[in-house]
């Protein structure tokens, strides 16, 4: 395989090379091909390799999900179902509970554990719009009456289907995150599994942003991205240490605010282990958040995307 | 699983490109009608035969919309940096670098003020031509900066958009970039700023889960694909037939997530008149 990166390297080197751009930093693109050259028989495989380990673990279908948590943290649960428009989306769990001496909203994606039928009755996690509108109906319910909003992100993305774009999925994204800039009680987002673009940004415009250790957060699938920039989806596993969806690098750029340890052979060896991990950080991040005001927590959230993003200088 | 978000942006609808017969731009892929380039530019690239409206490049666009000589470009020193050493089938930085020289752009927005029928207005304009109009970091940035100035200055916002969504060379910092643009909508919604959307060919995914789908009022021009997840997957998730106007504005327009959609022709008279009833707001 170090031939063919090679072969590819020379060739764009050479093209490179003939260009003569004015300005636009092709010498040092010149120069990064060249070490990269050098440094291609000693392949970074190990990496990879591990990169590849979170996307697996993101995705276990043995892994706890939104209800496994709540069942495990959250006491005097109650299930809010329903947009109030058009019908309830089983890919969206919302409810009020009892965590750690407050009331509390949850919000979270939810996968189906099992056979067949109980993934497609979840549909896989993915969300129709009137999940996010009912997430935001639940919103409003603890903005007006004061309890923090927990979210737990797992989702592959947004339901690509007919329906779900002619009921407006693009914008139903959009005034979820909306809404949660809008709050004034505190939010904390967990990225618990599959953090899938779109689909786990509706849900992820919190105060504080937490991510498993072996969840994935990424703007494309690995498989997605490889088969529009590769147009092969065979090359996932290289996409995926392209873009780099782990927790690790997350935390490097920001992205998130802390890694919730897991269980050492990942979230779905140890529920009861994993959910103690997650309760805890969650209940630090709330604490730290409980001394804001309403108006701080607002502004809060806004200072806090508003730097994100790297240009060049 | 596949991809969530789809930046391509093929439609059934939409010319033919690679595989087929190339035709020249100025064909209409529609009706095949064929235009002198000047003819094409004073009919603002709308088809006088079909009515097919033809991609405008953003400095054409700022033409066609804002008083002869009022647009003062701002934020134009801001360049993409390549966080994470992209490389691809290409490296990031020759994509860039390409883009630039093909466009003459610095990136896939232009961002300024100027005034439309003698109403001020802070603008962005995409260029989908510059990646495919994709959101990265210097999009997000402008369409911010946008927001603030037109905060600072106290003017509606006027956004055109064309994108095919987040750009994926910048990995989960071009995912960011739509959490952080819609604050910025958020922040001209606390003070009171008027915002308005313009959708033209194509505005999906990433752009359409952001700002673009934010507008007090939400208008599109005719043909335009605003979709989150683009046909081919659809389809290749539901495996049946889409309906004939999948994605379409006309679509969008018909299940009530457009306010309008507005010819070409008619899009500077009716942003003039947007202009003229917010200001007699707060």
């Amino acid at each position: 395989m170090a031939g063919e990166l090679e072969l590819r390297l020379r060739d764009r080197l050479a093209k490179l090379k003939g260009l003569r751009l004015p300005g636009a930093g092709i010498s040092d693109e010149v120069r990064r091909i060249e070490q990269q050259l050098a440094e291609a028989d000693t392949g970074d495989e190990r990496n990879e390799d591990e990169i590849w380990r979170s996307v697996e673990f993101a995705r276990h279908p043995d892994r706890p999900y939104t209800l496994d948590y709540v069942e495990r943290l959250v006491g005097d649960w109650i299930e809010l179902h329903g947009d109030r428009a058009r019908m309830d989306d089983p890919a969206i769990v919302s409810g009020l509970g009892s965590f750690a001496g407050r009331t509390v909203a949850i919000i979270g994606h939810q996968k189906g554990r099992g056979d067949a039928v109980q993934r497609v009755k979840r549909n896989f996690g993915m969300s129709n719009p009137e999940g996010y509108r009912k997430a935001m109906r639940v919103m409003e319910i603890a903005d007006r009456h004061g309890f923090p909003v927990i979210t737990l992100v797992d989702t592959p993305g947004a339901y690509p289907g007919v329906a779900a774009e002619q009921h407006g999925q693009g914008g139903a994204l959009a005034a979820s995150q909306a809404a949660m800039a809008r709050l004034t009680v505190p939010t904390v987002a967990c990225v618990i599994g599959e953090g899938g673009s779109g689909g786990a940004i509706a849900f992820a415009l919190a105060n504080r942003v937490l991510m498993q250790q072996f969840a994935i957060y990424s703007v494309i699938s690995p498989e997605g991205c490889a088969s529009i920039l590769w147009r092969d989806a065979g090359q996932a596993k290289k996409a995926a240490a392209a873009f780099r969806p782990d927790a690790v690098h997350c935390l490097e750029l920001g992205v998130i605010d802390s890694i919730i340890p897991e269980p050492e052979g990942g979230a779905h060896t140890d529920f009861d282990e994993a959910a103690k991990l997650l309760g805890k950080s969650v209940r630090t991040a709330l604490d730290e958040l409980g001394k804001m005001s309403g108006k701080e927590l607002r502004q809060d959230r806004r200072n806090r995307f508003r730097p994100f993003g790297v240009i060049a200088s | 699983m596949a991809s969530r978000i789809d930046v391509s942006i093929e439609h059934k609808h939409s010319p033919p490109d690679a595989g087929a017969a190339k035709k020249h731009p100025n064909t209409c892929p529609k009706c095949n009608s064929h235009y002198r380039e000047d003819e094409l530019a004073a009919n603002l690239r709308v088809c006088a035969q079909c009515g097919y409206h033809y991609p405008v490049g953003a400095l054409e666009r700022i033409e066609q919309l804002l008083d002869p000589g009022s647009f003062i470009e701002e934020a134009a020193d801001l360049r993409s940096a390549d966080p994470l050493n992209f490389f691809d089938l290409r490296s990031y930085k020759e994509r860039i670098a390409e883009a630039e020289l093909k466009t003459g752009l610095g990136d896939a927005m232009l961002m300024g003020q100027g005034k439309i029928e003698e109403k001020d207005c802070q603008l962005t304009v995409m260029d989908f031509s510059f990646m495919a109009g994709s959101m990265g970091s210097v999009v997000g940035e402008k369409f911010v900066r946008a927001c603030e100035r037109a905060i600072e200055r106290d003017v509606p916002l006027i956004s055109v958009n064309a994108s095919g969504g987040a750009r994926m060379q910048e990995g989960i910092l071009s995912l960011m970039q739509v959490p952080k643009t819609v604050c910025a909508v958020e922040d001209m919604r606390d003070a009171h700023i008027p915002f308005i959307s313009v959708l033209t060919h194509p505005t999906t995914a990433g752009l359409l889960a952001s700002f673009a789908t934010l507008g007090d009022v939400t208008i599109a021009e005719p043909g335009t694909l605003m979709c989150f997840t683009g046909p081919r997957v659809v389809q290749q998730t539901v495996r049946e037939d889409l309906p004939e106007d999948f994605g379409l504005a006309e679509s969008n327009y018909r299940f009530g997530h457009l306010d309008a959609i507005i010819q070409r022709r008619e899009l500077r008279s009716t942003l003039a008149k947007l202009l003229r009833l917010f200001e007699h707001g707060r």
